[in-house]
């Protein structure tokens, strides 16, 4: 073979590779047009929760109705969402506790303490990080966000390796006991794809959580944005996590 | 030009390699064996046909908008049906069923969930004390869960800041009224976040008092133009326990 020879057919190789890869499309079915955007600041939808932590009285509903909503395993330890109590005492101690492990019977009081200087509630959840950590370490492509922004675990593909829940750095993410796969909080993706709210954020009494369309300037959690004060958890971490906090003490990890 | 032999062959073997394996990778085996999105595709519909257990707020008031228009206009009208009445899909689509009816929790169980007293509650929020609180009495006997309202409204301070009322009674400071220090509208009563009482903002305020040339006999005393500084009196001395906790 000359040369001259060798040399067109390594150039014609790539363009008869990508034409190949079209034809494959095609038979496919798949569109090969360009994708519809999404991500921040695009026309598609980007969901996000906004926290306002002073309004949290941790009566558990959201517990108790994200675990109704979402079928998530009875026992405790198994949570979408919880929350937890913080107790800050005048030497800088400070107590995290979980409230709830029984959401129906709320939670026990802990007894009137002097000494703590601050205490308040954080409801948590996972933030649906916009640069989730858990998809990148996921070694079958089970996890990933979808365009609307929600980090979905697709639990046909999951093969259980708890790789993502040692990812998180939030504790987000449990083992379901009865199908061995990661589960998550979806932000109920079953409720707002139909213009629903998420299941906590319907029962939240006294409306602690906001949620919308980080894309639209209409949406109640944009102006939630606008008049508060935001901060996320974790920021150093740059997971850009779209659950936003308001009034949020320096204390919470 | 003559090919060498070694070079045909191999080149025979290579092109029936790539006659299997391209129409084998690109025709035959499915797409979704080397790309994720069928399969993201795939979950995202099968997560969105998810049945709801809870209907949601609004398809409530189709059907019983009394209960509703009573709820809009009193302190509950941010609490959703559901969180008290429980999950009710099932009862929208079947209104008759007997089996899918809500639940109308009648007991002293449900409202203690948010207003028996907890210390990390936010403060102003109506918490009772379950053991001095008519203790075994039904919440529905007095109070309208559609329109609570307290069986008589509030005179004290005490009904709603009851941490700082307790730490109050046990001071040197116990006998002042809360409206010598505190400016309170009528308003905070109704909307205790955003009209919000006022504080002493002056040293001169403490002065009336704690200030060398007050009238004042028995309360101690500080030279007020020496001690402090640009502080005011608060930020170091805690009022409602001028003594201190320890």
């Amino acid at each position: 073979m000359k040369k001259r020879e060798f040399l067109e057919g390594v150039i014609l190789f790539f363009p008869a590779a990508t034409v190949l890869q079209t034809l494959a499309d095609k038979a496919e079915g798949k569109e090969v047009s360009a994708e519809t955007s999404s991500g921040p600041g695009t026309k598609g939808r980007w969901y996000g929760m906004g926290i306002e932590v002073d309004k949290c009285i941790g009566c558990n509903r959201c517990v108790e109705a994200c675990k109704t909503e979402n079928d998530v395993p009875q026992e405790p330890f198994y949570f979408r969402t919880w929350i937890e109590r913080y107790q800050i005492k005048s030497n800088g101690d400070t107590t995290v506790e979980c409230i709830s492990i029984t959401p129906r019977e709320g939670a026990v009081p802990p007894p009137d303490d002097p000494d703590v200087v601050r205490t308040f509630f954080v409801p948590k959840l996972c933030n649906q990080c916009a640069n989730p950590p858990c998809v990148q370490v996921c070694p079958v492509g089970a996890t990933f966000q979808t365009k609307d922004g929600v980090v979905l675990v697709d639990e046909k593909r999951c093969i259980g390796c708890r790789y993502c829940i040692q990812a998180c750095p939030y504790g987000a993410r449990y083992l379901n006991p009865y199908t061995r796969t990661a589960e998550k909080c979806t932000f109920c993706y079953h409720r707002i794809s139909k213009d629903q709210l998420p299941a906590c954020v319907e029962v939240c009494p006294t409306q602690a959580r906001i949620f919308g369309d980080l894309n639209s300037n209409a949406s109640r959690l944009v102006r939630f944005q606008r008049v508060n004060t935001i901060n996320v958890l974790k920021p150093d971490l740059n997971t850009e996590p779209k659950v936003r906090y308001a009034k949020l003490d320096g204390e919470v990890r | 030009m003559k090919v060498p032999e070694q070079v045909a062959r191999l080149g025979l073997v290579l092109g029936v390699l790539l006659a299997i394996i391209i129409p084998l990778r690109f025709f035959i085996l499915p797409y979704s064996l080397f790309h994720y999105e069928p399969h993201q595709a795939a979950k995202v519909e099968r997560e969105k046909l998810k049945p709801m257990h809870y209907a949601g707020a609004l398809r409530c008031t189709e059907c019983h908008a009394d209960e509703a228009n009573l709820k809009l206009a009193s302190y509950h009208r941010t609490v959703s049906c559901e969180s008290c009445h429980g999950p009710s899909a099932e009862h929208v689509k079947q209104p008759n069923l007997a089996s899918a009816n809500p639940v109308s929790p009648g007991e002293r169980k449900l409202c203690p969930v948010c207003h028996a007293y907890d210390p990390t509650r936010p403060n102003g929020f109506p918490q009772v004390d379950l053991a001095k609180h008519n203790p075994r009495k039904a919440c529905i006997r007095c109070h309208d869960p559609h329109d609570p309202v307290p069986s008589e409204t509030p005179q004290q301070c005490s009904a709603c800041h009851g941490r700082i009322a307790r730490t109050l009674a046990v001071s040197t400071h116990a006998l002042l009224e809360c409206t010598r220090c505190h400016e309170a509208s009528e308003q905070h009563k109704l909307q205790p976040r955003t009209a919000l009482p006022s504080k002493p903002s002056t040293r001169e305020f403490c002065g009336e008092c704690h200030s060398k040339d007050a009238a004042a006999s028995t309360v101690p005393r500080v030279d007020m133009a020496s001690h402090g500084g640009a502080f005011t009196c608060w930020q170091c001395h805690y009022a409602h326990l001028p003594e201190g906790h320890r």
